[in-house]
């Protein structure tokens, strides 16, 4: 099998497997990620009316500390190892709010403790986020600058 | 004393609906395109700082609260907006503001992973 007949072959082969394949549900996904994002987003607006009725809190102050708590909750249920088993199901729904920035830094931070401190725990811990702080500062500061010169 | 439960009610309602609709157009783009989960964070923080760099979403923030700023939009809105506000101050301040506006989230992500990295140890992943 040599030339064309052989790449007719290779796109069998892999209609074939593609075949084997479970469609990907679209609506089902869908309806999930708005779910487990809303379901989070409420969480956020219920810690926000606490923040701001118990401790008293308002404006920069208030999105601050409720940022601060949602982070704590999903570190925290990164290292329960819960947050991995609701984002299996969940997709976007659990990536896209605060908790899924805070989870991607606190897994590889856990995942690469074995490798030492520095260059594993350390290092590791903004694989995903580097590039978010990266994007943002300058994303951020061209902004500013802009605001600036106008 | 009921208007204002019904205030609450509709809080919660907003911002069930804007955060599950922003993470619902998160999962379509997803679907039909497989990026990874970072790039697609980084795409939903960058279009936080263009609308809010075109002063849009301030207006979604006011409407849905949490549900606009809980999402990963919403920290590109706190580092438009702390460029923003840093600019009036002059040029020091536009280019600190924005991440002095987002301190409180990176400072925190850090020092509770750093936390959890201590207690936990990880686990084989049963997929």
């Amino acid at each position: 099998m040599t030339g064309k007949n052989r790449q007719n072959y290779n796109k069998n082969y892999i209609a074939y497997v593609n075949s084997f394949d479970p469609p990907t549900q679209h609506f089902k996904n869908c309806f999930r990620a708005f779910l487990v994002g809303g379901l989070i987003c409420c969480i956020g607006q219920f810690i926000r009316y606490m923040l701001e009725g118990v401790a008293g809190l308002s404006g920069d102050e208030l999105a601050g500390a409720t940022s601060i708590v949602l982070i704590f909750l999903g570190t925290l249920l990164t290292g329960l190892g819960v947050y991995d088993r609701i984002g299996r199901n969940a997709g976007a729904g659990s990536i896209v709010p605060i908790t899924g920035f805070a989870n991607s830094v606190a897994s590889p931070a856990i995942e690469f403790k074995t490798e030492g401190m520095v260059y594993g725990m350390a290092a590791k811990m903004f694989i995903v986020a580097g590039p978010i702080i990266v994007f943002g500062v300058l994303a951020g500061t061209a902004v500013g600058l802009i605001y600036l010169l106008l | 004393m009921f208007e204002q439960y019904i205030e609450i009610f509709l809080g919660f309602l907003k911002a069930f609906a804007v955060g599950g609709l922003i993470c619902m157009i998160a999962q379509i783009v997803i679907n039909f395109t497989d990026l990874t989960a970072g790039k697609i964070l980084v795409m939903f923080m960058l279009l936080g700082v263009a609308f809010q760099g075109l002063g849009l979403y301030q207006y979604l923030v006011d409407f849905a609260g949490a549900g606009a700023t809980v999402p990963i939009s919403g920290f590109g809105y706190l580092l438009a907006n702390g460029a923003i506000k840093g600019a009036e101050m002059g040029w020091f301040g536009a280019f600190t503001g924005a991440l002095s506006a987002a301190s409180a989230g990176i400072s925190a992500a850090v020092i509770f992973s750093y936390i959890m990295a201590l207690i936990f140890k990880s686990r084989t992943k049963k997929n």
